[in-house]
Formats: structure tokens, C-alpha cells, sequence
């Protein structure tokens, strides 16, 4: 049974894949490895984990104004998230999508959804993501 | 969005390639959060000068060579190297030929060579109320809370575009009404005594950044004379531990002269406490290494103000850095010049401290140094160092690592709050 999410657009774009869920902030820069696409913040829970090709769900961004620029480059490298899912998504992390599709044309989509439908998103679910409609389908069988 | 006639013809591209992609950039970000109009700012801080992945160069010199021109006062953030002592800082060849295409590129769009993460300490400061365009977590921090100007956030890339257009979507901070604190944090038990040791100010930042994410916070507690370095350490580790892009301290900083101006007569929607417990357990969980020797003292993260180095010199003087130790001390181009001709800089030399402008300890060019722990007195340097450096940290007061450095043997103090 497929179980739908609604939320809000904040970058368009459309892909499918698996997710990588945490309840903890992230900065890109200090926290993500732009060779790699790895979580390199040693007090992060996802650390040592690769969020390349996977729907990347975290509640709000934190820290570097770099963040911006290590999604960039992530996009361009192709190492980035296939999807970003956030509660909010604050200016410094919605740059990145943003630029990466003016700049290099690659979509990064981008979505926030209301606690309770966020919570609902796991580590290892299957999802596709529809950012335009701001909608969310969790594959797996619930 | 509304444009005028004057935007609608950047985004029809009458006036270039360059202001045209900033605009379409900036209109989407405004569009998303809500923004109905693009709003003039007075000047940019541009964070992405930087060079540091190959996209944040690609942008530069492609938008210079569009054409792009700052359209207001613009000044630069740090420098992946000292671009001036670049020999003594061990800079490999590559990265000193991209870090000068970065600095041909934004100079040819016409930006200010400041070079500085600190650059509410020299040269253009903005004043309160102003509208202004700034990158640099710990200088948006800093710019909003301490001294009252307005800005968002802004990240890398869209700082260039504000640049270029001298405008920005009128959202979020710059308006009055999103700059009322929503969490409220008391400091339970922290005796004034605490705050006599300097190395509380980043541990309490970093906490409030933890406590607060992205939400606007207000800090009762906080003596009514702190330093302005102590509020740069406090914004900087706030600022790399949550989303937090102002803060205001009760009878301290300009929009929280009482509690109930902050809160603009409004309930907090949270209200939290920091013990002397939890920042006695900040301080170790930012000290990765523990205890084991640091081969690096690294300060100046943010650039070190002149009153720092008076502080520096007053411990170093006389003394010697051991040689098991490379002790680094980061700062503007003003300030080096301001130490340089009242003598400063020969003592530090003379003491063994190498001190560099433009550059980052959290940036150093590392395949040509080969340590394994660094010691900082900076709660941002701190928090970033293993994921920026690899190395381990030990966090500690200026005292600390300068002691350390001098003994070649690790020395941390015993600041009041390890007491409970």
C-alpha cells in the first residue's frame, strides 16, 4: 500500500530512491564531504554515512553559509542527494538546488513537509518524490 | 514577485547575462519564502570568495566573464591561503593558482580585497537598521544581534547575485516583524564568576545554537559587560552549531534592551535553561582528542581583533612557542597592519607565533603540514575541525593554548563550571 505525503515545493524536481532520515540539523560544509557526498560531522548520527543518490531527510539546515556552495558541488561531481526533505528550508540550504538548476541544470528537488508526515519518513523506505506538487510516496508496504 | 521596470528589464536581459542570472536566482528564493519584491541593500559581505570545490570558482569567473559588476560597496570573506605570505603557509601550486583566479575574478567584478570573516571589525560596518546582503555564518550572526543591521542568511552563491544587483527579495530578517525572539533561554546557576573566564562565551554560543536550531532566540543572563570579542566568539559557535542567524542577550545587544522588547510583548513559544553541567559537557564534547597533545594552536577563527592581540602579546612576550608546537594566528590585512607598526608582530615572531591574514585554519593547505591534534580557543573552529582538518581538538582558553604551546605539554585551566 502506498502511503502519500503532502507538503510544500520549495525546489522542483522529480526523482525516486531510498531514504536516509535523521532528526539532526546539518551544516554541508563541516558536515558533508563534497569528494565522497559522506557525513563527516563525528558528533553527527549519520556520520560516516553517504547521502549521495538518497532522498536526504533532515528537519532544517545549520551553520557554514558554505552549505550552498558544497551542494553545488556535490551536484556537479554528481554525488549530491537525489531529493532533499526538509520541515523548513532555510535560505542558506535552498541556494544550493536553486543555483545547481540555473548553473549546471541539474535537479536537486526539494520538499518540506509538517511534523507529524515528516516523522513518518525512514531510514531504508522507498520514496518518490514529486516536488512540484509537493508530494511524497512512500513505496514500501506499510 | 512585482518587478520594476528597471528588474524586468535585468530579466529580460538588457543589462547582461550576469545580472540577469542573479536575478532569476534571487526572484526563486524569494518566491519561496514569500517574498512579493525585490529590496534595495546598502552592501554585501561575499562569503563564496573562498576557493574551495571547483564550482564556487566556475561561478566566479564565469559571471566576471558575463561581465558582472558589483552594483554596491562589497567586501570579500577569507582566502583559501595567505595570498601574500602563501610560501610561509606551505601553499601547494594548484591551490594557489585557483586561489588567485578566485581573487582575479571577484576583483574584476569589483569587490573590496578585505579578505577578513570578521569584517564587523574593520572597514565597512554597517549600522543599526541598515539593509544589508551578508554570507558568513558567523558575521550574518553578528551583523544582525550585536549591532542591529538586517540581513538573512545568505549562503554562498546567492551573495554574488545580491552583489550584482544590489538587491535582495524582501523576506525573513529583514522585516521587523521575523526578528522577535521565539525561544527564550535562561542561564540557571551560571555565577558571574563563570563569565570571568573568556572561554565561556563560545561554549554558551555553542549551546544556544543547539537549543535554538533555526529559530530567533533571546539569552537571559549574560553580563551587561561583555566584550565585543567574547559576543564574536558567542555568534560564531551559535552560528555553526544551529541555524542561527540572530540572537539577542538581554540588556546587551540593541533590539533586547529588556526582555519584553525582544519578545516584542509576546510569549516565548519555548522557554529552555543552560546549566553549568551542560556546558562543562559542551566544552568536552568539543574537545574530541581529550587530552592528547596538540601539535597546532591554531586562534583567530574569527580574524583576531587588535584588542586580541594585545591580549596574545601580553601572554606570548618574552616567552617561547616550544618547538614541538606550530602556533598560527589568523587576522585581517588592517589588523596585521596595525600590529606590524606598533611592534606587536615582531614580538609574536620573535615568541615563535606565525601569524597569516586572509586564511582559515579550517582551510589550511594540510598535504604539506603534517599534524595530528589542534588546540583552539574557538567554539566554531572547535565544532568544525575533525570534518574541515581530520584532526582531533582540544578546546580550550586563550590561556590554555597559549600555556600549552609555551610548555609543549597539555594544559587546560579549571574553569568554574567543571566544578558540577
Amino acid at each position: 500500500m502506498e502511503k502519500i505525503l503532502r507538503g510544500c515545493c520549495v525546489v522542483p524536481g522529480t526523482c525516486e530512491g531510498e531514504v536516509i532520515a535523521t532528526s539532526q540539523a546539518i551544516s554541508f560544509w563541516g558536515g558533508v564531504n563534497p569528494l565522497t557526498g559522506c557525513i563527516n560531522d563525528p558528533r553527527h548520527e549519520l556520520f560516516d554515512q553517504c547521502i549521495s543518490g538518497k532522498v536526504l531527510v533532515f528537519p532544517f539546515g545549520k551553520g557554514s553559509s558554505t552549505t550552498s556552495l558544497i551542494i553545488l558541488e556535490l551536484a556537479r561531481v554528481n554525488k549530491a542527494p537525489a531529493a532533499i526533505i526538509n520541515m523548513r528550508s532555510e535560505p542558506i540550504l535552498a541556494t544550493g538546488p536553486i543555483v545547481s538548476k540555473h548553473f549546471y541544470g541539474k535537479e536537486i528537488p526539494v520538499v518540506t513537509l509538517e511534523e507529524e508526515a515528516f516523522k513518518m519518513l525512514k531510514t531504508g523506505q522507498n520514496v518518490a518524490v514529486n516536488a512540484q506538487e509537493g508530494l511524497v510516496r512512500i513505496r514500501d508496504k506499510l | 514577485m512585482r518587478l520594476t521596470d528597471e528588474e524586468r528589464r535585468i530579466a529580460n536581459g538588457e543589462k547582461g547575462e550576469a545580472p540577469r542570472l542573479a536575478l532569476s536566482i534571487s526572484m526563486e528564493l524569494g518566491e519561496l519564502f514569500g517574498a512579493e519584491e525585490m529590496m534595495q541593500v546598502s552592501q554585501v559581505h561575499i562569503d563564496s570568495s573562498v576557493y574551495m570545490v571547483d564550482a564556487g570558482l566556475e561561478f566566479a569567473e564565469r559571471l566576471a566573464e558575463l561581465g558582472g559588476r558589483v552594483a554596491v560597496p562589497t567586501s570579500l570573506n577569507i582566502s583559501a591561503i595567505d595570498l601574500e605570505r602563501w610560501e610561509a603557509y606551505r601553499v601547494p601550486p594548484e591551490l594557489l593558482e585557483k586561489s588567485r583566479r578566485m581573487e582575479k575574478a571577484y576583483l574584476k567584478m569589483g569587490a573590496t580585497p578585505t579578505w577578513t570573516c570578521a569584517p564587523y571589525q574593520q572597514g565597512m560596518i554597517p549600522r543599526f537598521g541598515e539593509q544589508i546582503a551578508w554570507g558568513e555564518s558567523n558575521a550574518i550572526a553578528f551583523a544582525n544581534s550585536v549591532i542591529g543591521a538586517r540581513t538573512n542568511r545568505y549562503g554562498d552563491l546567492m551573495d554574488i547575485c545580491a552583489s550584482l544587483l544590489g538587491k535582495v527579495p524582501k523576506f525573513g530578517l529583514h522585516l521587523p516583524e521575523n526578528r522577535k525572539a521565539e525561544v527564550l533561554i535562561h542561564l540557571n546557576g551560571v555565577s558571574k564568576e563563570m563569565f570571568e573566564d573568556n572561554a565561556i562565551y563560545p561554549l554558551l554560543g555553542f549551546l544556544v545554537g543547539e537549543l535554538a536550531g533555526d529559530q530567533v532566540v533571546a539569552v537571559e543572563g549574560v553580563p551587561q559587560d561583555v566584550k565585543v570579542d567574547n559576543l564574536k566568539a558567542f555568534s560564531a559557535a551559535a552560528a555553526s552549531s544551529g541555524a542561527v542567524g540572530l540572537f539577542h542577550i538581554v540588556g546587551v545587544t540593541p533590539e533586547a534592551q529588556s526582555l519584553d522588547m525582544c519578545l516584542r510583548g509576546l510569549r516565548p513559544k519555548e522557554i529552555l535553561e543552560i546549566t553549568p553541567r551542560m556546558i562543562q559537557d559542551a566544552e568536552e564534547r568539543l574537545s574530541i582528542a581529550k587530552r592528547k597533545m596538540p601539535d597546532l594552536v591554531a586562534i583567530g577563527c574569527p580574524h583576531l581583533s587588535f584588542i586580541e592581540f594585545t591580549e596574545l602579546v601580553r601572554l606570548t612576550k618574552g616567552k617561547k612557542i616550544n618547538p614541538s608546537v606550530t602556533f598560527w594566528a589568523f587576522t585581517s590585512r588592517t589588523i596585521y597592519g596595525w600590529i606590524k607598526n606598533c611592534g606587536i608582530l615582531k614580538d609574536l615572531a620573535d615568541s615563535g607565533v606565525m601569524t597569516f591574514t586572509d586564511g582559515c585554519p579550517l582551510q589550511y593547505p594540510h598535504e604539506n603540514w603534517h599534524f595530528t591534534v589542534m588546540m583552539t580557543n574557538s567554539g566554531k573552529c572547535a565544532n568544525y575541525c575533525y570534518s574541515q582538518t581530520g584532526l582531533g581538538v582540544v578546546f580550550g582558553s586563550l590561556e590554555d593554548c597559549v600555556t600549552t604551546a609555551i610548555q609543549g605539554k597539555i594544559h587546560r585551566g579549571n574553569p568554574p563550571w567543571r566544578k558540577y
